[in-house]
């Protein structure tokens, strides 16, 4: 009885001994990196809503076969950016390309700021030698009354 | 003084027209249309076994000198049945060929649904994997393309060619690139 | 019945919003009393009907009605009962009623916490959220029915998209809604200033805490919403740039500038257009968000079912409020005086800068969201702005702001002195760039944009320490408890939403800059290694949930042979829409979150399965919370509460001096 419980104990130990180190789900883990990496950065042109990386539809599956396999060729991120902006527009990047159309777009918010802060210079520098209304007659004696009183801060 | 007062106001009514104009007119456009960048381009290479005889091939070459449709669908896609009555009236009036380019499908799904539904095409690309499909940039079918005499892409309609559609964009298109004739 | 019942309510709402919004208007124009106080009582019973209404709507849902389109459309008779209760805000019409519920208790309590304001004060407020309440009513009885029936009903509903069928969905929009609708009441409020002449600091006292509330809530409906996207979508991203979330994001920074801008005007009286100005432009962008999610002119995946006779409806609505609040700002603005003098370093000119940098930021989100509309809208072309666009000018604009943050609250008012400044904040200066140089080591590797992050972070949290050890020094001594006692909940509340937002920063900052993950090929009884952490997948199963059917993955973690947590990652197939979805597993801890999804299965017993160590990551959502408790202290804060004595203070107010003394 000893026996077979002392065997059975060694097979179970010897089989959690056997537990394998699970292996990368991609044959190159690097190449996989780029490719995700890449993908994120494209938009899935049927669920427009997500990224190319996380849409389940069957274009960006072929898309994401095309990716590696050109990544494996070796094709630049660059290069296959154009590749898919040559067949489908634009639309495809999330980080939309500087050029004439888009000129406003990137400098734009530079511009907001250096506009915002013009104009903040602009505003409080005429602002320190702008004067307050003055009291009126009336009002001045309020001021006092209030001062003078003994009723608490709130 | 005065004026500057008035500045401020008056750029915010400027700034807040042009939005709302924008956006007026954002209500027309679909946003989830993407316009082909191909248009006014060569057409893709391309060179498929052909759907309805496995041995033969259908290039792009093979339709030079004549205007032509692509015309991109699949048995598995409910709008092409939408306009495949359109096509095949199309293809019958012998206006302009139609070839057709079989998307992403079983051969004899394919076979099947023209079994079923009317063969319009004077040949069909046979495009299994779907790469000639990207190459074109098809993202939804069906897609229907005019190509002139050089080969060259001249209109994209996404979605189902309705009647409205042949009438007033691809007929006048063919015409003209064929022409006039 | 009960639809027909709650469409009668609405009807009802819209007739009580004309006569709120005509009656005390015109009254208080006239001092007619009796009309004047028609406001408080309609208020009341129009919130009465519009609740009733919701809870129509409601009872439709979870009694599984589905004579009613709307339910049939999102709802199913195996939908868990908290989930139909939160299909009732699933689609467009729900949530429509439910943004006219969250305006409807607005102005409830609104009539209610207002007996120290006068009421020909109240009285032009609730007649200006009476015409918000009458668009939006006639937006729901002419375009967006919830209650139109389905005859022959429906034997079953079409179920609540998956993706919905979540806690979050049950608290993100009321939370997210209360916040965009509780700036309506700052636009009333005002209104009403601009409409009564009365534009002082008194205004801005009473304003100032519903703004706050209103500011509050909507930083932690924002929040809901980012760490729901964040479990739910598979990769554990926690912000996409999304239009829809651009659209709740431009009133928040809009909201930031506008609690600031009223601080001023509450303690000095100065920036009184500019306050009413922003709190336009809060609310404005409020309806633009509304506009932009429903009208079908962009693509989200927030975006509800389109029509574009409904963009028409909201786009005139939109146009009549902006265009008549900046008509009215641009005629009676003007006659407002100028307010207390500030010198160039002051704390007026810096909240005035916090004030246009975050404008500015506001305005490049607001570029970037609509600049593909225009582009297309010009026939210029079709592109994407997303998360890589966002970023790249987003951040540069925010960090000059959040370096004031630690400037700001120790800056005296009226006049600061910058050497005086520099040497109080010398030592916080020091050990921020400590900091930036020390945590980026310790967490394993040098990296700029960690660095910086930790640097302003730091700074905020040592600015925050030195400028409460010098609000204390000024309490006389006395027992601790007492001297902490003696500071206003205004200050912890600002003390509290500023360490939030620095939280917030060392949270997005150490988890972009360390997470790390792996993906990993398990067959059952592998193990992977990641940063320390052991994951053995211990076996799948196939389990039945109430609407959908799952397998079910057990993954045991453990760390230096000691057991950690076990993880159930599932992927679920919903059966009525028949639709995958990911369940991500997340052992949520203080420092760091461990995150499991199931990717592909290549054969029963062998997945592709994700794991991430993603370190610091709850801190984005604990400082969005600290924030939003920060400000509903300040709200609480005693002096909003204490009753005008008749007279004394306004008077005080009105001539412009401040009552209570400067910090």
């Amino acid at each position: 009885m000893l026996k077979l419980l002392a065997l059975l104990l060694a097979l179970v130990l010897a089989g959690s001994a056997l537990a394998k180190v699970a292996a990368p789900a991609y044959p190159d883990p690097a190449l996989e990196k780029r490719a995700v990496a890449l993908e994120q950065q494209l938009r899935c042109l049927v669920c427009q809503d997500e990224t190319i990386a996380d849409s389940q539809a069957e274009l960006a599956k072929d898309l994401k076969k095309e990716i590696r396999e050109k990544l494996k060729a070796g094709m630049s991120e660059e290069q296959i950016k154009q590749y898919l902006v040559a067949r489908y527009g634009n639309f495809v990047l999330f980080k939309p390309p500087v050029m004439a159309t888009t000129v406003p777009l990137w400098y734009g918010p530079f511009a907001l700021l250096l506009a915002a802060v013009a104009g903040l210079f602009y505003y409080i520098l005429r602002r320190r030698s702008a004067v307050a209304q003055p009291l009126s007659e009336a009002e001045q004696a309020r001021v006092k009354a209030l001062l003078d009183s003994s009723e608490e801060r709130p | 003084m005065l004026r500057a007062r008035f500045l401020v106001p008056l750029a915010v009514l400027v700034v807040f027209g042009a939005l709302v104009a924008v956006l007026g007119v954002g209500l027309t456009l679909d946003p989830r249309e993407v316009p082909s960048p191909l248009i006014n381009k060569p057409a893709p290479e391309f060179k498929l076994p052909e759907l309805k005889h496995p041995d033969k091939t259908i290039s792009n070459q093979d339709m030079l000198g004549k205007v032509w449709l692509l015309n991109v669908w699949a048995s598995w896609c409910v709008s092409c049945r939408e306009e495949h009555s359109t096509v095949l009236a199309l293809a019958r009036s012998g206006v302009v060929p139609v070839i057709g380019l079989n998307y992403k499908d079983e051969r004899a799904d394919g076979l099947g649904y023209l079994a079923r539904l009317g063969d319009p095409y004077q040949a069909i690309g046979y495009d299994h994997d779907g790469r000639v499909g990207i190459n074109f940039g098809v993202y939804g079918v069906p897609e229907t393309y005019v190509i002139d005499k050089s080969g060259v892409i001249r209109y994209k309609c996404i979605g189902p060619v309705t009647p409205d559609i042949l009438r007033k964009k691809i007929l006048p298109l063919v015409k003209e690139l064929n022409g006039n004739a | 019945m009960v639809p027909e019942l709650g469409q009668f309510a609405l009807v009802l709402a819209l007739c009580i919003a004309l006569v709120q919004s005509i009656l005390p208007l015109v009254g208080a124009a006239r001092g007619n009393a009796a009309w004047v106080a028609v406001a408080r009582p309609a208020a009341q019973a129009q919130c009465l009907f519009i609740v009733f209404a919701f809870c129509c709507l409601t009872y439709a849902f979870v009694s599984n009605d589905f004579s009613v389109v709307y339910v049939a459309e999102h709802s199913n008779t195996d939908l868990p009962l908290a989930y139909r209760v939160a299909a009732v805000w699933g689609g467009h019409e729900g949530s429509l009623l439910l943004w006219t519920t969250m305006l409807g208790l607005w102005m409830f309590a609104v009539s209610i916490f207002s007996r120290s304001l006068p009421e020909e004060m109240v009285a032009r407020v609730l007649g200006v959220m009476g015409m918000i309440a009458i668009g939006f009513l006639l937006f729901m009885l002419l375009t967006s029915d919830p209650f139109v029936r389905l005859l022959p009903a429906a034997a079953n509903g079409r179920d609540l998209n998956p993706l919905l069928q979540d806690p979050g969905m049950v608290f993100h929009p009321p939370m997210l809604y209360m916040g965009y609708v509780g700036f309506s009441v700052a636009f009333a409020f005002s209104m009403a200033a601009l409409i009564g002449g009365q534009l002082d600091a008194t205004w801005a006292r009473w304003s100032r805490p519903w703004t706050t509330i209103a500011w509050s809530v909507l930083t932690l409906g924002i929040a809901l919403g980012s760490a729901w996207s964040y479990y739910v979508l598979g990769w554990g991203g926690w912000w996409f740039w999304d239009p829809v979330e651009n659209a709740s994001f431009m009133p928040w920074l809009v909201g930031t500038a506008l609690i600031h801008s009223l601080a001023v005007t509450e303690k000095r009286g100065a920036f009184r257009s500019w306050t009413v100005f922003l709190a336009i432009l809060a609310f404005s962008l409020s309806l633009l968000g509304t506009f932009l999610v429903r009208s079908g002119v962009l693509t989200s995946v927030h975006a509800f079912a389109v029509d574009p006779k409904r963009g028409v409806f909201i786009l005139a609505f939109l146009t009549v409020v902006m265009g008549a609040s900046f008509t009215l700002f641009a005629w009676r603005a003007s006659k407002v005086g100028l307010g207390g003098r500030f010198a160039v370093v002051s704390r007026e000119s810096m909240l005035l800068t916090n004030n246009a940098l975050l404008l500015v930021a506001a305005g490049a989100v607001l570029l970037g969201t609509l600049y593909p509309l225009v582009l297309d809208a010009l026939g210029l072309g079709k592109i994407s702005v997303g998360p890589p666009y966002f970023d790249a000018v987003f951040v540069p604009l925010i960090a000059p702001a959040l370096f004031l943050m630690g400037i700001g609250p120790l800056a005296r008012w009226k006049k600061a002195s910058l050497p005086d400044l520099a040497l109080r904040l010398r030592w916080a200066l020091a050990v921020s760039f400590a900091a930036a140089i020390i945590v980026p080591l310790v967490m394993g590797h040098w990296s700029t944009m960690v660095g910086f992050g930790i640097l302003l972070a730091t700074w905020i949290t040592a600015s925050c320490v030195v400028s409460f050890k010098a609000q204390l020094a000024h309490v006389p001594k006395g027992q601790l408890g007492t001297r902490l006692a003696q500071l206003p909940r205004s200050y912890y509340g600002m003390l509290l939403a500023h360490f939030g937002v620095a939280v917030f920063i060392v949270g997005v900052t150490l988890v972009k800059g360390y997470e790390v993950e792996t993906d990993v090929r398990m067959d059952v009884g592998d193990i992977a290694h990641l940063n320390g952490y052991t994951f053995r997948f211990a076996g799948i199963d196939k389990v039945k949930g109430p609407n959908y059917t799952a397998d079910r993955g057990t993954i045991v973690v453990t760390r230096g042979g000691e057991p950690v947590v076990t993880l159930h990652p599932e992927k679920r197939v919903y059966t009525v829409q028949n639709m995958p979805m990911t369940e991500a597993a997340i052992d949520a801890g203080f420092w760091r979150h461990l995150y499991v999804a199931l990717g592909d299965s290549i054969s029963p017993t062998s997945w592709i399965v994700r794991l991430y160590d993603k370190p610091f990551v709850s801190w984005i959502w604990g400082g969005c919370l600290l924030m939003g408790i920060g400000g509903l202290l300040a709200a609480l804060d005693r002096r909003y509460r204490v009753k005008a004595r008749a007279g004394t203070l306004q008077a005080a107010a009105a001539a412009g001096l401040n009552v209570a003394a400067a910090r």
